[in-house]
C-alpha cells in the first residue's frame, strides 16, 4: 500500500525522520518496499528566467536561451521546446543532472555548434506528467533560482509498504500510524469525529434479501443522502495524494471514496440518487442480471455473488464494483452515500469468479473494521457537505453491525514462553494499549480486549506477537540450542534417504551426470511408460506437456538427452535419482534411480579416442545397474536377469532385474526406437532404471565384525571350456549348469568369449568359459581335475544342449 | 714358463668384440666350458709336481679369473646395451590424451549437493530427516497449516490441481513442504526436531520462478524452544552453510498463516559485479521466513500447545544454492543442459562433512 508522508503525518504527530519511519515501519512488519523521494531526485532543478531566446545559427528548431539561474551568472543554453521564448520562467536543470524522464545524465556539450551548459525541462522529464510537447512553463511571479520541489511543493515523499494478508487494519494510512505510534515514533492523532446532523429521513430503503442462513453476507447496511451537492474537480491536495499513490481523480464525490478507501481502510459508494429508481435491494445476484461496472466492462454475475439492485436491475457488485449507470459524476446534484459490511470469503470468491480487482475487495476480502462501518459514513458526508456542500438526510442502516467482543486470558508469562525475552508488565501493556487493545486486571493473567479492526486477533500467541513485535524482534536474544542429550550424534538418515543419496554417488562415479527434471511430463509421454491415470493427471498444469506426474523418469531424460543432442553434444550420459508416482496415494510415491547413456558416451570415456570407442550398448546399462546395486551393498547373487524389458525397451535388446517374478527391481537395455522416435531423440540410447524402494534391506547385524577370513592354502587351478551351443540359450544356464556340476570345488567362472562366425554352425554360437577350481584340503591331482572337468561337460551338455568344440 | 699371455689377449679382445650375448657365451665356452681351452689349462696342474703347481696355479686360475671377469663386464655392457635398445625402441608418445577420469566427466546435481549439506549441518544439531509425498491433499496442504478456507493467504499459494475423484475429493501438489510437518507431529511423539528437504509445486513460470521447485522446513517442538532458540540456530547454519565466520541477520514481523509470531529473516550482504557476499555490506537479502508453530497448527495434530511449543523454517533450496555458487538464473537448474550441469554440479567426491568443510 502506498501513501506520502505528509498523509501519514495527517494522523501521525512525529518529528521522526523519513529514514526513521522507514525503519520503524518495516521493524513492527510493515515492511517498506520502497521509497520515491521526489526531493531527492529533483532536488538539482532549479527555477529559472530565460533572458533571451534566440533562432540557433545552424538549426531550424533550436534556439539558444540565455538563463537567469539567480546567480547573477547567466548560462547559455540550447533548447528544442516549440514554447522557449524570451521572458518566460521555466525550470533549469545543471551539468551532471539526471534526467529521470529521458534516463540520462546531462553535460556541457555543443549542439549543432553551439555550446549549451544545461538545460530547460518539460513536465516529462522531470517525471512528472506525460507533457513533453515543451518546457514547464512557470507563472511570472515565480522566484528565479530557488528549488523547482521546494515552488511546486513536490516534497511529499512516497512510501510503499507490503501489508501481510492479516493485516487489514493497515490498509488504511490511519492504521499504519497507529502501529508507529505503538512503537514510539509519535502519538496517534485522535479525530473526534461528529455523527452528521441529517435534516430529514434518507427517500431511499434499504432491504437485506437473505435466508436466514445467508445473513451474513451483508450483515450491515448504511445509506445517507446528500442533497444539492456541487460536484467538480476535488481539491488540489487530495488530487496530489491520490495521484502521488497511483490512483486517477475523477471528481469530488468518487475521490472521496477513494481517499477515506485508503485514509481509514474503509470502502464506501457513492450513487447518484438522481439515477437511482426506488429503493436499494440487496440480494444474490439471479439468471440474467447484468452490469455495466464503472470499469467499462459488463458482467454477469453468478448466483452466489451479492449484488445491490434499485427497480432498473443491478446498480452495483457487493464490496467488488459500483455500475457504470448509477456513477456519480459532474452533473450528480445528490448522491446516496453506501458504507456496508460484507463477508469477507464471499467477496473473495465473487472477486475470483469475476475476475475485479480493487481496492475494495482487496480490504473486504481481508476484512473490514465493524465498529467503522457508520462513522466511515458520517466521515464521508462531513467530506462531501465541506467540499460539495449539500444537505444530508439521516442515514439509515439496514441489518445490524456486528460487535464481536473477543477477550482474550492472556498470561503475561506468554510472551518469555514464546519469545525467551523478559519484558516488563507495565511495557507489555503500554504496547497493546497503544494498539487500541483494553487490558484488566492486575495479576498474572489480564483479560485483553480485541478492538474491532483486528480479525486476525484471536487467542494468546496472537497477542505475543503483537507485544514482540512492536518491541522489536531485535529483543529477542539468541539461545544456544543444546543437543537433547550430551552425547556424540546418533546417524539420522534412513535406508532409503542413505540409498538414494549413495546411488547419486554411485551413478555420477560412473561417469554420469545428474539432471533434475520435472516431476510432470505430458500426456502421451506418461502413457508410453506406463502412466497417464487420471488420477495422476493435472487439471490446471502449467503447461500441455507438464500435464501427468510421471511414471518414469525415463521421458524426461531422455527428452533432456535429446535437447542435449540439438545443442550439438552427441555423447550424453545422464542419470536422475527421484520420485514417480503410480497412483495419488502416498504410498504410490517411489525412488527410482535412473542412467541414460548416448551415443559414444559408455563407462570408459565420451567421445571417440584413440584407444577405442564404441557405442552405447545394453551391457553398459546393465554395467550401471549392477555398479549402482553393488555400491548400495545389494548382494547380486541372487539377482536373476532375464531377457527383455518392459515395452519402452528394446524387446531384444533389454532385461529384467529380479529377486523373483514377483520382486522386480528394474530393467536396462537399449530404448525402443518408437520411443525414441517419438521424443524425437536420435539412438543409439541405453538405460537402466532401479527402483530404490523395492531393494531389499540388509539383513540385521548384532555386532560390526565381518566374518572370518579364511584363505585357502592350496593354489586354484583354471581349466577352460569351449561349447557350441544354440543361440537360444541364455550364457546364465550354461554358468548355472557348471557350477551345480561341482559344487564344493568351483570358485568362479567367467565367460572369456563369445564367438560366432567361421567354423560355427549357423544359429550357433561358441561359448567359452574359465573355470576355477580352488582345492580345501589338498591339492587336485590330473585324475581329480579330469573328473570335475568330465562331469561339468556332461552337465552342460545335458541341461542345455551345448556341446563342447573339438 | 709357460706364456698364456697371448692366449689371453686373443679371449679378451674375442670377448670385447663380442656383438652379442649369444656370442659371448661362445667364447665363454670355447674357454672355460667343459672343453675350453682354459678348462684344459686347470686340468693339467693336477698332473704337475707341487713346485710346478705352485708356480702354474696361480698362472692359470689368475687367467681363468681375468677371463670371467671380461666376461662378466663384456655381458653387463652388452645387457645394459641390449635393454637401451629395447627401451629406445618400446618409446610411446606420453603426449597422447587419456580419457578423463570417471571423476572429472561425472557430476552431482547442486541441489542434492545442497540438501547433503543442509543434512551435514542439522544433522550435527540432531534433526533428522522427515519426506512426505509429492501428492497431498487439502488438508495436509492447507487446512491443518491454518489457511482458512476462502483466506487470500490460500490463493497466494497457486496450487496444482489433480481433478476431483468419484468422492469429489481433490488432491494437489504440496505447494510447500509443510505438509511434512503436520504428518510428523501426527505420527512422532515430541521431542521433535526434523528437517524437510522436497520438491514444491505451484503454478507459476516466469524468469525467477519455475513450476517446480525446492524447500528445506526445519521443525521443532518439545516443551521450552522459543524464538531465541530459533534465532541462534538460523545464525549457526547461515555461517555455517555459507562458510563464513559472521554473518548478520535482521528479524521482521511478518505473517505465515501456521507460525505465530511469524517472522521473515534477511541477511546482510555486498553485491559487487554480481557477487555476493555475506558478513559484509550494506544489502538486505530476504533468505527465509520462520516463527513458533501456530497453536492452531498444534491443535490439529492432536498435541496441546499449552504443553508443546516450538518453531518451523522454511527456504528455497534453489535460492540458497544460487546464493551460495552463484547460479544467475533458476530455470537452468531443470533444464539438464550437460553444460550447465558439469559446469555448476560438484564432482561425485566432494562430500561434504563437517570435519572437512562443506565444500572444497
Amino acid at each position: 500500500m502506498k501513501f506520502t508522508l505528509s498523509w501519514l503525518k495527517e494522523h501521525l504527530d512525529t518529528s521522526a525522520s523519513l529514514d526513521a519511519i522507514v525503519d520503524g515501519l518495516t521493524k513492527v512488519g510493515l515492511e517498506v518496499e520502497g521509497v520515491e523521494d521526489p526531493a531527492k531526485e529533483l532536488a538539482p532543478y532549479i527555477t529559472a528566467y530565460v533572458i533571451s531566446a534566440e533562432q540557433h545559427p545552424n538549426a531550424d528548431r533550436l534556439r539558444v536561451c540565455m538563463v537567469d539561474v539567480g546567480d547573477g551568472k547567466p548560462v547559455q543554453v540550447v533548447c528544442g521546446a516549440p514554447n522557449a521564448r524570451t521572458g518566460m520562467k521555466s525550470v533549469f536543470s545543471p551539468p551532471g543532472t539526471y534526467i529521470p524522464g529521458k534516463n540520462i545524465t546531462i553535460s556541457v556539450g555543443m549542439v549543432r555548434g553551439v555550446e549549451s551548459a544545461g538545460m530547460l525541462c518539460s513536465g516529462f522529464e522531470l517525471g512528472l506528467s506525460e507533457d513533453h510537447d515543451g518546457i514547464i512553463d512557470l507563472p511570472a511571479d515565480a522566484p528565479v533560482g530557488v528549488r523547482y520541489v521546494d515552488y511546486a511543493k513536490i516534497d511529499d515523499p512516497i512510501i510503499d509498504i507490503a501489508v501481510t494478508p492479516n493485516r487489514s487494519d493497515a490498509l488504511g494510512v490511519y492504521g499504519v500510524a497507529r502501529d508507529l505510534a505503538a512503537a514510539g515514533l509519535g502519538s496517534l492523532k485522535r479525530h473526534d469525529l461528529k455523527p452528521v446532523k441529517g435534516e430529514g429521513a434518507c427517500p431511499v430503503s434499504v432491504q437485506l434479501n437473505f435466508a436466514t442462513d445467508d445473513k451474513h453476507l451483508a450483515p450491515a447496511f448504511a445509506l445517507r443522502l446528500v442533497r444539492g451537492v456541487k460536484n467538480g474537480p476535488s481539491p488540489e491536495w487530495m488530487q496530489s495524494r491520490l495521484k502521488a499513490i497511483g490512483l486517477r481523480p475523477i471528481n469530488t464525490l468518487v475521490d472521496i471514496t477513494n481517499y477515506i478507501t485508503f485514509d481509514r481502510g474503509r470502502p464506501l459508494h457513492v450513487f447518484d440518487a438522481k439515477k437511482v429508481a426506488g429503493n436499494l435491494v440487496v440480494r444474490h445476484a439471479k439468471d440474467g442480471d447484468e452490469i455495466l461496472a464503472l470499469d467499462g466492462k459488463t458482467y454477469r454475475p453468478d448466483p452466489t455473488t451479492v449484488v445491490i439492485c434499485d427497480d432498473n436491475g443491478v446498480e452495483s457488485i457487493a464490496g467488488i464494483m459500483g455500475g457504470e449507470h448509477s456513477g456519480c459524476d459532474e452533473h450528480t446534484t445528490d448522491v446516496l452515500i453506501e458504507s456496508a459490511l460484507w463477508d469477507a470469503f464471499n467477496i473473495a470468491q465473487s472477486g475470483r469468479k469475476l475476475g475485479i480487482n480493487t481496492d475494495a475487495r482487496y480490504r473486504f476480502e481481508r476484512g473490514v473494521d465493524p465498529a467503522f462501518c457508520v462513522p466511515g459514513l458520517d466521515l464521508a458526508t462531513h467530506m462531501v457537505m465541506e467540499m460539495c456542500g449539500g444537505i444530508p438526510s439521516e442515514a439509515i442502516v439496514a441489518g445490524e453491525v456486528p460487535a464481536p467482543e473477543k477477550i482474550i486470558p492472556f498470561p503475561w508469562s506468554e510472551v518469555k514462553r514464546l519469545t525467551g525475552v523478559s519484558m516488563l508488565v507495565p511495557e507489555m501493556k503500554a504496547i497493546l494499549t497503544e494498539l487500541g487493545f483494553w487490558v484488566s486486571g492486575n495479576d498474572n493473567e489480564v483479560k485483553v480486549a480485541v478492538p474491532s479492526w483486528r480479525p486476525d486477533v484471536e487467542q494468546k500467541a496472537d497477542i505475543v506477537e503483537e507485544i514482540i513485535r512492536i518491541a522489536g524482534l531485535d529483543q529477542v536474544e539468541m539461545t544456544p540450542f543444546p543437543r537433547e542429550v550430551a552425547t556424540v550424534i546418533k546417524p539420522v538418515l534412513t535406508l532409503i534417504q542413505k540409498r538414494t543419496r549413495l546411488a547419486k554417488r554411485a551413478l555420477a562415479a560412473r561417469g554420469l551426470v545428474e539432471a533434475v527434471t520435472w516431476s510432470f511430463i505430458g500426456k502421451s509421454e506418461a502413457e508410453a511408460f506406463g502412466g497417464g491415470k487420471p488420477q495422476l493427471s493435472l487439471a490446471n498444469p502449467i503447461a500441455s506437456d507438464l500435464s501427468d506426474m510421471r511414471p518414469s523418469l525415463l521421458p524426461g531424460l531422455l527428452k533432456a538427452v535429446g535437447r542435449n543432442v540439438a545443442r550439438g553434444l552427441s555423447d550424453v550420459a545422464v542419470f536422475e535419482v527421484g520420485q514417480v508416482f503410480k497412483g495419488d496415494k502416498p504410498e504410490d510415491q517411489s525412488i527410482v534411480a535412473t542412467s541414460v547413456r548416448r551415443g559414444l558416451a559408455g563407462p570408459d570415456g565420451l567421445g571417440r579416442h584413440w584407444q577405442g570407442d564404441s557405442s552405447v550398448d545394453a551391457f553398459d546399462a546393465k554395467a550401471d545397474a549392477f555398479a549402482l546395486l553393488e555400491a548400495l551393498g545389494i548382494p547380486v547373487a541372487g539377482l536373476q536377469v532375464v531377457q527383455g524389458g518392459p515395452s519402452w525397451f528394446h524387446p531384444g535388446r533389454s532385461g529384467t532385474l529380479q529377486f523373483g517374478p514377483k520382486m522386480v527391481v528394474g530393467a536396462f537395455g537399449e530404448v525402443h526406437p518408437r520411443i525414441l522416435e517419438a521424443l524425437d531423440v536420435k539412438g543409439p540410447v541405453v538405460a537402466c532404471e532401479i527402483n530404490l524402494d523395492l531393494l531389499p534391506p540388509p539383513k540385521a547385524r548384532p555386532t560390526r565384525m565381518k566374518p572370518k577370513l579364511v584363505l585357502p592354502e592350496f593354489q586354484p587351478v583354471s581349466r577352460d571350456f569351449a561349447f557350441i551351443v544354440d543361440k537360444s540359450v541364455p550364457v546364465s544356464d550354461m554358468i548355472k549348469a557348471t557350477q551345480a556340476a561341482e559344487r564344493a570345488l568351483i570358485t568362479d567362472i567367467a565367460v572369456f568369449d563369445v564367438y560366432e562366425g567361421t567354423g560355427v554352425p549357423e544359429g550357433k554360437v561358441s561359448i567359452a568359459l574359465a573355470v576355477t577350481l580352488q582345492p580345501v584340503e589338498k591339492t587336485l591331482t590330473d585324475t581329480e581335475i579330469d573328473a570335475v572337468s568330465t562331469r561339468i561337460v556332461a552337465e552342460v551338455t545335458k541341461k542345455t544342449g551345448a556341446v563342447l568344440r573339438g | 714358463m709357460t706364456d698364456y699371455s697371448s692366449l689371453e689377449s686373443e679371449l679378451v679382445t674375442a670377448i670385447k668384440a663380442a656383438a652379442d650375448e649369444a656370442s659371448l657365451e661362445a667364447i665363454r665356452v670355447a674357454a672355460l666350458g667343459k672343453a675350453g681351452s682354459i678348462s684344459g689349462l686347470l686340468k693339467t696342474l693336477g698332473a704337475l709336481t707341487p713346485e710346478e703347481r705352485k708356480e702354474q696355479g696361480p698362472l692359470i686360475n689368475g687367467l681363468r679369473d681375468r677371463v670371467t671377469e671380461a666376461l662378466a663386464t663384456r655381458r653387463t655392457t652388452l645387457k645394459d646395451a641390449a635393454l637401451e635398445a629395447r627401451l629406445a625402441a618400446e618409446r610411446v608418445d606420453v603426449t597422447l590424451p587419456v580419457q578423463p577420469s570417471d571423476n572429472a566427466r561425472g557430476r552431482i546435481h547442486p541441489i542434492s549437493q545442497v540438501i547433503e549439506e543442509l543434512t551435514t549441518i542439522f544433522g550435527d544439531m540432531g534433526f533428522a530427516v522427515a519426506e512426505g509425498p509429492d501428492i497431498e491433499n487439502d488438508f495436509y496442504n492447507f487446512t491443518a497449516l491454518n489457511f482458512p478456507l476462502g483466506h487470500p493467504a490460500r490463493e497466494m499459494h497457486d496450487t496444482f490441481f489433480f481433478n476431483p475423484d468419484e468422492n469429489g475429493e481433490r488432491k494437489l501438489l504440496r505447494t510447500h513442504t509443510s505438509p511434512v510437518q503436520i504428518r510428523t507431529m501426527m505420527t512422532q511423539k515430541p521431542p521433535i526436531r526434523v528437517i524437510i528437504p522436497g520438491r514444491t509445486y505451484r503454478c507459476d513460470s516466469d524468469q525467477t520462478h519455475t513450476p517446480m521447485f525446492h524447500q528445506v522446513e526445519g521443525l521443532v517442538i518439545d516443551k521450552g524452544s522459543h524464538m531465541g532458540h530459533l534465532k541462534w540456530i538460523l545464525a549457526e547454519f547461515c555461517k555455517a552453510f555459507f562458510e563464513v565466520d559472521d554473518v548478520k541477520m535482521r528479524f521482521r514481523p511478518s505473517f505465515f498463516p501456521f507460525t505465530e509470531p511469524s517472522v521473515e529473516v534477511d541477511i546482510q550482504c555486498s553485491r559487487k559485479g554480481g557477487e555476493i557476499r555475506f558478513g559484509e555490506g550494506e544489502d538486505w537479502l530476504e533468505i527465509l521466513g520462520c516463527g513458533m508453530v501456530h497453536p492452531n497448527v498444534i491443535r490439529h495434530c492432536g498435541l496441546d500447545p499449552d504443553e508443546y511449543q516450538g518453531f518451523a523454517w522454511g527456504m528455497g533450496i534453489d535460492r540458497i544454492a544460487m546464493l551460495k555458487y552463484g547460479m544467475p538464473d533458476l530455470r537452468p537448474f531443470f533444464e539438464a543442459d550437460v553444460r550447465w550441469l558439469s559446469h555448476y554440479g560438484f564432482r561425485p567426491l566432494d562430500l561434504p562433512t563437517l570435519t572437512g568443510g562443506l565444500s572444497v
